[in-house]
């Protein structure tokens, strides 16, 4: 079995007395679509905020790609951040600047490439979200649907071995839902890329997701594949998957 | 350029290339890291390539990425350029979707629209100012002077407590500064004075020039500037802020008029406070004088303010007051106004501020020698 790309351990945080994550463990595979799922406020952002090191570690261990982000020093972590793209869930794009811009900023920051070379990069990742027509435009007057696809578009930019996602469809008509979660389904299939997902889209989970974490109140109820999720007889995942209809 | 530190979580990138008469065999990954150490060797190779056809074997090509693929894009156009044909050949099976992914053709950066002329940007800009900004400004102007009135006699229309919650932003948390800043230059007023009044023993007069600019002038013109750079602001981000957070499309959802919820509280309070902050102002400014006029003219308190007893008229608080008045009204017109026009999430919130400022001043200081001139 490959080594997880991914391992967190007894990690718990709090925000003032609050426990928001309570002694959590769990392992990313490598090369695969996971999901950390779970109800509105069990922790997911939290989670993911940590593993890319935006909130501190309080408690427990974080390794990516089997490097601890709080052990390394400064050009390490800088390194690791490179290999590391991140959807954020408002997408989080620059709003000073153009969609191509922003998503040819960390190609001009990071990289020596030609001019002419990023340029034709930018275009491939627009066209790959199908924003090709939308590049001199800025993010305010981008839908919110554009808004996640040009974010994507950043995220990819260095074709990032790991891809983090915070609720890429939350917010989306089914049909730009579909193209999105195509969109990662081929990043993930055609580089390999290892993606983790955050989201509570129950249609977008069972088209995506490989493997599955399941957070409840803070703690990890379920991780498996989704087969095994989606059998589970444990009652918060269950309710998760099949809610109850309105009469019932 | 992203170095190799050794550290475990980079997988190493290796790659070489060989050319064999008219093939050149690209070997192992072809991706960003490799691509940004031998993209310039590769460019020289095909610039310098004497033959018409060069083909580009990816046989023992591991692993390709986006970067990999424009690269070998890049490599055909210059080598198209140089009237070489290259082509592709044995791309591995595991390759062929990235390829087909990746080497799109004809992806290229789109011209940008087309900028209007220097002409249409002012023909539009004037437009702009003169027809639909000056019309909707008159408009709002018109609206919140009835519903001003109106709720003078409605309060039921507002929160509970939100006049006095303004009165206090807009005029008590404004106190101090204005106390400060006005016997500043109330003090300054009269020490630039004392000098030349000095040299014509004319110490005496300094009252009337502290206290005749002060209360007709400076008292309410100062007062006004700084609740335009302290409240007008605060409107226009509080209010443009609403805006783009669609607070104001849920007060109309709610059969709430936005105008009337949210700017006629702070316009009462701004036209209840203001007047008593130039009042304040007008005191601590004299007082500065005061202060000055004793320490430098030898002018005691008594002779000063009976000085100034004499010279002060009614008429001269009242033109104070009614100009803070207006300035009062003016400012939250164009706070609130500029609020409401706001577009383009949080920058578009700070621009909306920094306007609001720099037009409330002007307007200000505009209203103020039309005023001037009236009541002169």
């Amino acid at each position: 079995m490959e080594a997880p790309v991914i391992t967190v351990e007894n990690l718990s945080s709090r925000f003032e007395d609050r426990l928001v994550l309570n002694n959590i463990s769990l392992t990313i595979p490598p090369g695969k679509i996971s999901v950390i799922l779970g109800k509105s406020g069990c922790g997911k952002t939290t989670l993911l905020k940590h593993i890319l090191g935006l909130y501190p570690l309080q408690e427990g261990e974080i390794k990516i790609m089997g490097a601890s982000m709080s052990t390394l020093d400064e050009p390490s972590q800088k390194d690791l951040m490179l290999r590391m793209g991140v959807l954020f869930q408002n997408g989080a794009l620059l709003n000073s600047l153009t969609v191509f811009e922003n998503v040819a900023v960390p190609l001009v920051q990071h990289t020596s490439l030609p001019e002419e070379l990023i340029e034709e990069l930018v275009c491939l990742k627009l066209h790959l979200v199908g924003l090709d027509h939308a590049m001199h435009l800025y993010p305010p007057q981008l839908s919110g649907g554009m808004r996640k696809r040009a974010a994507l578009a950043r995220a990819i930019a260095l074709d990032p071995p790991l891809l983090f996602c915070d609720e890429p469809s939350a917010g989306l008509d089914p049909v730009t839902m579909a193209s999105l979660d195509n969109l990662i389904q081929m990043l993930n299939t055609q580089l390999e890329m290892t993606v983790v997902l955050v989201t509570h889209e129950v249609p977008s989970i069972r088209r995506l997701a490989d493997f599955v974490v399941f957070l409840d109140e803070g703690k990890v109820l379920f991780q498996g594949t989704l087969t095994e999720a989606l059998s589970s007889e444990l009652p918060p995942i269950r309710e998760f998957f099949y809610p109850p209809s309105p009469g019932e | 350029m992203m170095k190799k530190r050794g550290q475990p979580f980079q997988a190493p990138s290796r790659f070489s290339f060989e050319l064999v008469d008219e093939t050149l065999f690209l070997k192992h990954d072809l991706n960003l890291a490799t691509v940004e150490q031998h993209l310039s060797k590769l460019t020289s190779l095909v610039q310098k390539y004497r033959r018409k056809r060069l083909v580009v074997n990816l046989k023992e090509v591991e692993r390709l990425d986006s970067a990999g693929a424009i690269s070998l894009q890049y490599l055909h156009e210059i080598a198209a350029k140089r009237g070489i044909q290259l082509t592709l050949v044995e791309i591995p099976n595991h390759l062929r979707k990235s390829v087909e992914t990746f080497l799109l053709p004809e992806i290229r950066k789109q011209p940008p629209p087309e900028t209007p002329s220097s002409m249409e940007k002012l023909a539009h800009a004037s437009y702009q100012l003169f027809v639909v900004n000056i019309v909707e400004f008159i408009y709002l102007m018109a609206d919140l002077f009835y519903w001003f009135v109106v709720d003078l006699f409605q309060r039921k229309a507002h929160r509970k407590g939100e006049f006095v919650l303004q009165a206090e932003l807009i005029g008590i948390n404004a106190l101090p500064i204005i106390i400060l800043i006005s016997f500043l230059i109330g003090s300054v007023l009269a020490l630039q004075s004392a000098q030349q009044l000095r040299l014509f023993g004319a110490n005496i007069y300094i009252a009337d020039l502290v206290v005749i600019a002060l209360v007709r002038e400076m008292g309410p013109l100062l007062t006004a500037i700084m609740v335009a750079g302290r409240s007008g602001s605060s409107i226009a981000s509080e209010i443009a802020t609403m805006v783009i957070s669609e607070e104001v499309d849920a007060l109309k959802t709610m059969a709430l008029h936005p105008l009337r919820y949210i700017v006629v509280p702070k316009m009462h309070a701004a036209m209840v406070m203001l007047p008593i902050l130039t009042m304040f102002a007008n005191v601590f400014g004299i007082l500065g004088g005061l202060v000055i006029a004793y320490l430098y003219l030898d002018l005691v308190p008594n002779i000063f303010l009976s000085r100034m007893i004499d010279v002060l008229y009614f008429r001269d608080i009242l033109t104070g007051i009614l100009k803070s008045l207006v300035f009062a009204g003016g400012i939250v017109i164009t706070s609130s106004y500029l609020g409401f026009r706001a577009r383009g999430g949080p920058e578009g919130v700070g621009r909306t501020t920094t306007q609001a400022v720099v037009v409330s001043i002007f307007l200000v200081i505009l209203a103020d020698s039309i005023l001037g001139l009236i009541f002169y």
